[in-house]
């Protein structure tokens, strides 16, 4: 099962690379991982999102407390909770689509932050399903590029499951 | 008033008691070594090789309790000390590694002697430091030495840069250390301790699987207050030998690949494991979905991540074993009224007939030396009270089973990461915390050549290591397995007979080298040794087709063993258990 890990770290360089190196030492593994600064500039957030059993997700919540630059680990799965991602991507659709580009980038919210000749650049924020159909969507127009920022979580406040 | 880098490692080296410092100069380092030049308070050891410095340190830290201390330089230094690193950390064992580093500024630069020594040994060390800024380095070395020897202990490294070392600063040492992200839980959950209390009570067949956990902890007399006070029979790993006396009634020995048949049984059979300070390392459960397939399981242990990691458990309990079994035996006490030598009898009574049945043996010789043997007249010369390490292979083995340690950091060995090359380093570190105890490396002839460069540091700090070399010219433990597994292809094994001359190349040290070949000679030999106030090799020509059993083979249920017996029925058995 996938489970989205929320860490609170010591922001020290080499931190990542602990984090990082647990799960390629014990070989989990990280789908996604993004990381920038909280409100206090001595403390990290990661969300690394990844997946296994129950035993494996336990080994990791451990493992993670374990290292000694790890402040707090929240796995989300055992609390209500909100996730985004963005992704920017490029598409190159022949003209008569680039009118339908432009009608599913509204429908899905996006923006469109790039245009050229050929192409447009759309921002499209959203969870995980919103943005696999946007995705998906997409893919008939001619996706040239696409890049993605990985998950970010944050819990409801006061809906502890 | 403003003071270097240099002083103030020395300064803080003081305050945490440092007495012995373990190391190897070199260009980067030479600021810290210079202070020591003069220096009255710590003495440093020069060991001939940087991986010697940190087993001597592990040797020294595994006796006496105390963190071990290293200093080496950068770069190939700091590489060298990798596997000392890893050997102590596998087996929790304090250690405070300082390595030179090349200056700030050039750290990236592919110096001449640099080495990313943090990066290398991230997933090796508890933690590792690199300090930056020499304002950092008093409270560096304060948080080093707390992390290394609190919660579950192991290696800290610290990488000095050289302008590091030599830059000045006020003198600030932290009181106390306060680390947020790091407070080791002590204390055992109450509720989970009464639901183990439960669980014993319950239990007509327990086992006790302690390890070198209860060791660490220092929670021996706790551990014999339970098992006494419940009956329960001891089986101890590896790690976990002299942690419950190896002579008393209740002691099964060790369990797991090389372990007792009255050990692996009682666990097989047992309706109760209650594992302590242990890991579940596969060599002590075999197949671990075969493992104890009637029990529960409790398992105490100062590590979450051990719980559960191999093995399910029914009763986690997360703590220092010391404190917990000592919550647990006042409730046992208070909850439980029955007579509990009663309850076991029917329980004992089957484990003293295992014990009967296959009593660990070896089939004794007149004409050749059986390394057993060997081991056996150690243990009765010393009656039990030597310091022993070992190696890595047979003669770990052998000295796991055949020498009885009735106190704990009596037996010093590379239980995780089975580091040839660590005994005799591990013994020199031993001997120097303390000097008036018998130290005894029980070696084979292939490990022993792995450090073997420190007979000079043993003779030049007159340090009276003796060194007992089962020489059966093979790997014998690869032999072994060879013989066993990969029908007799000895691949690569055989070491070359008599090769070299250990008596030589004691002789050639300095040190006394000694020799036996017939069975007679084995106790004069060692006689003689004991006697002598010096650095002794003895050269064992043992048995070369002399095997470790009983044995289970690799990824079978621990109560499927081998034992020895005409070869014949042995191959039949093989196959069967392929």
């Amino acid at each position: 099962m996938r489970h989205t890990i929320s860490l609170l770290v010591e922001n020290r360089f080499g931190v990542l690379s602990r984090v990082a190196g647990l799960f390629s030492g014990r070989g989990y593994n990280i789908e996604s991982i993004s990381v920038g600064e909280t409100i206090d500039p001595q403390i990290s957030q990661m969300t690394i999102v990844t997946s296994g059993d129950d035993w494996v997700i336990e080994q990791i919540t451990k493992q993670l407390n374990k290292l000694i630059d790890v402040i707090k680990v929240t796995d989300m799965v055992e609390l209500d909770h909100v996730e985004r991602e963005m992704i920017l991507i490029k598409v190159a659709p022949k003209p008569e689509k680039k009118v339908e580009v432009l009608n599913l980038t509204e429908i899905f919210r996006g923006r469109i932050v790039d245009s050229s000749e050929k192409t447009y650049t759309i921002e499209i924020t959203g969870d995980e399903d919103k943005i696999k159909a946007f995705i998906n969507l997409m893919k008939p127009m001619g996706i040239k590029e696409l890049v993605r920022t990985g998950k970010v979580a944050i819990a409801r406040e006061g809906t502890k499951k | 008033m403003k003071i270097t880098g240099a002083e103030i490692i020395l300064e803080c080296l003081k305050r945490e008691g440092v007495k012995h410092i373990f190391g190897y100069p070199g260009g980067v380092v030479l600021n810290i070594f210079d202070m020591l030049y003069d220096d009255k308070d710590i003495k440093l050891i020069l060991t001939r090789h940087e991986q010697g410095a940190v087993h001597a340190a592990d040797g020294y830290a595994r006796a006496s309790g105390k963190p071990g201390v290293v200093l080496v330089t950068s770069g190939p230094g700091a590489t060298n000390t990798v596997t000392g690193i890893a050997t102590a950390s596998m087996d929790s064992v304090p250690l405070v590694v300082m390595s030179g580093q090349v200056p700030t500024l050039l750290i990236g630069n592919d110096a001449f002697q640099e080495a990313d020594i943090v990066g290398i040994t991230r997933p090796c060390t508890k933690y590792n430091f690199l300090v930056k800024d020499v304002k950092d380095l008093a409270r560096i070395m304060r948080e080093a030495f707390h992390i290394a020897t609190t919660g579950r202990p192991g290696p800290v490294l610290i990488d000095l840069p050289k302008d590091v070392t030599s830059g000045k600063t006020e003198f600030h040492w932290p009181q106390k250390v306060d680390i947020r992200s790091y407070k080791p839980t002590l204390e055992g959950n109450k509720w989970m301790i009464a639901k183990a209390a439960q669980l014993i009570t319950k239990s007509t067949r327990p086992v006790i699987i302690a390890g070198g956990g209860v060791i660490i902890s220092g929670a021996s007399k706790e551990l014999k207050e339970v098992a006494q006070f419940t009956n329960i029979p001891v089986a101890m790993t590896l790690m976990g030998l002299g942690a419950f006396p190896g002579t008393h009634k209740l002691s099964l020995g060790m369990p797991g690949m090389h372990g007792t048949y009255y050990a692996n049984k009682a666990i097989q059979e047992s309706d109760l494991v209650i594992a302590i300070g242990m890991r579940f390392d596969d060599r002590v459960t075999g197949k671990t979905d075969a493992f104890a397939p009637h029990a529960k399981i409790i398992h105490i242990d100062i590590d979450p991540t051990s719980i559960r990691k191999n093995v399910r458990v029914d009763v986690p309990v997360v703590g220092d074993v010391k404190r917990v079994l000592t919550a647990l035996l006042k409730v046992l006490k208070e909850e439980n009224k029955e007579q509990w030598s009663a309850v076991r009898k029917k329980w004992l009574k089957q484990i003293d007939a295992w014990k009967r049945e296959r009593p660990l043996s070896y089939t004794k010789s007149d004409e050749v030396i059986k390394p057993q043997f060997v081991v056996e007249k150690i243990y009765e010369l010393t009656k039990g009270d030597a310091i022993i390490t070992t190696e890595v292979g047979q003669n770990q083995m052998w000295a796991a089973q055949f020498y009885k340690y009735d106190k704990p950091r009596r037996l010093l060995t590379s239980g995780g990461l089975g580091t040839m090359g660590f005994g005799f380093p591990a013994a020199i570190g031993a001997q120097l915390a303390f000097p008036d105890k018998l130290v005894i490396d029980i070696a084979g002839d292939g490990s022993i050549q792995m450090n073997i460069q420190e007979l000079a540091t043993a003779v030049i700090n007159k340090l009276p290591v003796k060194v007992a070399i089962l020489n059966n010219r093979y790997l014998g433990m690869v032999r072994q397995w060879q013989e066993l597994f990969f029908n007799e292809r000895y691949s690569h094994s055989f070491l070359h007979d008599m090769f070299p001359d250990f008596v030589k190349v004691a002789e050639a040290y300095g040190a006394v080298g000694l020799r036996a070949t017939k069975p007679s000679e084995v106790e004069p030999v060692l006689k003689e040794a004991f006697k002598i106030k010096k650095t002794v090799f003895m050269d064992f020509v043992v048995d070369w087709k002399e095997k470790v059993y009983p044995m289970v083979p690799a990824g079978a249920p621990i109560d499927q063993m081998l034992f020895e017996e005409p070869e014949k029925k042995q191959e039949k058995k093989l196959r069967a258990v392929k």
